[in-house]
């Protein structure tokens, strides 16, 4: 008897959660198959996927975006790589001087509230010419990734069995060789991690981008507001559901290149 | 090995200088804005239309944060301790896959899903009705400050958890054991054994969270669309309406000494704990 109203009670608990995590979820992926919904109905009157055709339609405005995203996440990730790999291998690796200085600098993005520094970005940009242009949003979102970048890479580089290196050394690797035969590939998997961190982090982007964007530069997050705050709810759930998913492949695949003790290490 | 250091610096000189200049330079260009009138003389006023006009907003976004922080903190202690300490598998099992769902689901997507969620006609709404524990016709909907807070701890809870469940998982279980042996229940330990032990990688994720909820403008835009409202969404405005840099910068300033209090523990703990593994 006690037993079964444990499981009762953890039961209850359980589908209380699962509803509010999952309830969110899918309220907007009915929006997203819904052609008409209105109150006070409970569930929409029309389902279809004519909201689909307009979004995928390689005329329309969202999917321009969604290439605009993609081309601007990629370029990111390339620029985000080339300056975090050396400065990952310098801080994991060799002795540093300043180095808790040189830290404190790389994480100063994640311990500011960025909305007043992307709106000064915005404005020195503008003096510039580097507003509206794609360059100047990959600007933006280089800054923010290079701190989960250098991070992950510091300890992908730390982890590096240095009797490895060494081992090479010895056989008459130089240095240059060495360095681009063991120690990278060993280090592979948490750079691979950077890298689709960065990826994700510069697709789902929208403050940076709203103010450094406009005009020119419409991403899938800023279209998705746009349309949100339109009142276009299909279209909106839409776009979301491109953004999310992503997200989700990335947090069921996480394990495979991080494990929550590299993630404690992170911190 | 010093004959190497000039080395080590130009590895890292790069990713400096585009923090620095991106970043560092931005900041503190703020900063002298804020304090500057738009004849380039420096001055208070700034600040003074500041407090004269947002005073609500800055402490309806310092309570929507600290309210925030507090229940992500709460929620990844239990969930934490459920998955250490829980003494059935399947629940326990079910709860690891079910919590990290949010855990990159960008700010401005959790909102278009609570934006319908949390409606008068949403789903929550409606799943009460329909079991029969409320009317809808005769409620409103949670999108004012409440809808902020539940997008904010639902967004944030995974991350903070996974750091907290995670360091709760290296512990050594030896003690848990004996304090379980001694008679202790789940709950004594959790906040006497537990929770103590990680209260370091607690405080990282929740300065971390803390922060980004500062930094967050979709969300209270697309949730709650009318006043009070939180000081990202005023600074927005001035610039957008007013191209007034001087209050939104006043209001940037507020924004950095509400982070860097709070911030400070952060980067304390980071510093001092460089050299540990």
């Amino acid at each position: 008897m006690r037993a079964a109203l444990g499981w009762l009670l953890r039961g209850s608990v359980l589908g209380i959660f699962a509803f509010l995590i999952f309830g969110p979820l899918a309220n907007l992926v009915l929006w997203a198959v819904a052609i008409q919904w209105y109150f006070p109905h409970k569930l929409p009157l029309t389902y279809g996927f004519r909201y689909w055709g307009e979004v995928f339609k390689p005329t329309s405005d969202a999917f321009a975006s969604l290439g605009t995203s993609v081309l601007i996440a990629s370029i990111t990730v390339l620029v985000c790589l080339l300056l975090a790999i050396p400065a990952g291998y310098a801080l994991g690796r060799r002795s540093l001087p300043g180095r808790g200085l040189i830290l404190l600098i790389i994480l100063l993005p994640q311990a500011f509230p960025s909305v007043a520094v992307y709106l000064n970005i915005a404005r020195l940009f503008y003096m510039v010419g580097l507003n509206g242009t794609i360059a100047g949003v990959v600007l933006v979102h280089a800054v923010h990734g290079l701190v989960i970048a250098v991070w992950i890479a510091a300890a992908a580089f730390a982890a590096v069995d240095v009797e490895l290196e060494l081992a090479a050394r010895n056989m008459g690797a130089s240095a240059l060789r060495t360095t681009l035969t063991v120690t990278l590939p060993l280090a592979a998997p948490g750079l691979m991690a950077a890298a689709i961190f960065v990826f994700l982090e510069s697709l789902d982007e929208f403050t940076g981008t709203y103010f450094v964007g406009v005009p020119d530069v419409t991403t899938l997050p800023l279209m998705m507001f746009t349309a949100s705050l339109g009142g276009n709810y299909q279209i909106a759930a839409i776009t979301a559901l491109i953004l999310l998913v992503p997200s989700i492949a990335f947090m069921l695949l996480i394990e495979r290149f991080l494990n929550t003790e590299m993630l404690a290490k992170v911190g | 090995m010093p004959d190497k250091r000039p080395l080590s610096l130009l590895l890292v000189a790069p990713a400096l200088a585009v923090v620095l200049a991106l970043f560092a330079y931005p900041l503190g260009y703020s900063l002298v804005s804020a304090f500057t009138a738009r004849d380039g003389e420096p001055t208070l006023d700034n600040f003074v239309k500041t407090f004269d006009l947002y005073t609500t907003d800055i402490v309806f976004t310092l309570v929507i944060v600290a309210v925030s922080t507090a229940l992500t903190g709460l929620f990844a202690a239990a969930i934490g301790g459920y998955l250490v300490l829980g003494a059935h598998p399947a629940a326990v099992t079910l709860l690891k896959w079910l919590y990290r769902w949010p855990l990159f689901i960008p700010f401005i997507v959790a909102a278009q899903c609570m934006r319908t969620f949390l409606a008068k006609n949403g789903m929550l709404n409606n799943t009460l009705d329909t079991l029969g524990l409320v009317d809808v016709t005769s409620l409103s909907g949670l999108l004012d400050w409440r809808g902020i807070i539940v997008t904010f701890v639902w967004k944030q809870t995974p991350f903070v958890a996974l750091l907290v469940s995670g360091a709760m998982a290296t512990l050594d279980r030896a003690s848990i054991e004996a304090a379980r042996n001694l008679g202790a229940g789940g709950m004594r330990i959790l906040l006497e054994i537990l929770l103590p032990q990680v209260s370091g990688v607690m405080t990282v994720g929740l300065v971390l969270a803390f922060v980004t909820m500062l930094s967050v403008l979709s969300v209270p835009i697309m949730i709650s669309g009318g006043s009070p409202t939180m000081i990202t969404v005023d600074m927005a405005f001035r610039v957008n309406a007013y191209s007034d840099y001087g209050v939104a910068n006043a209001l940037g300033v507020v924004s950095y000494l509400i982070a860097g209090s709070v911030a400070w523990v952060y980067v304390r703990r980071n510093v001092a704990g460089e050299g540990a593994p």
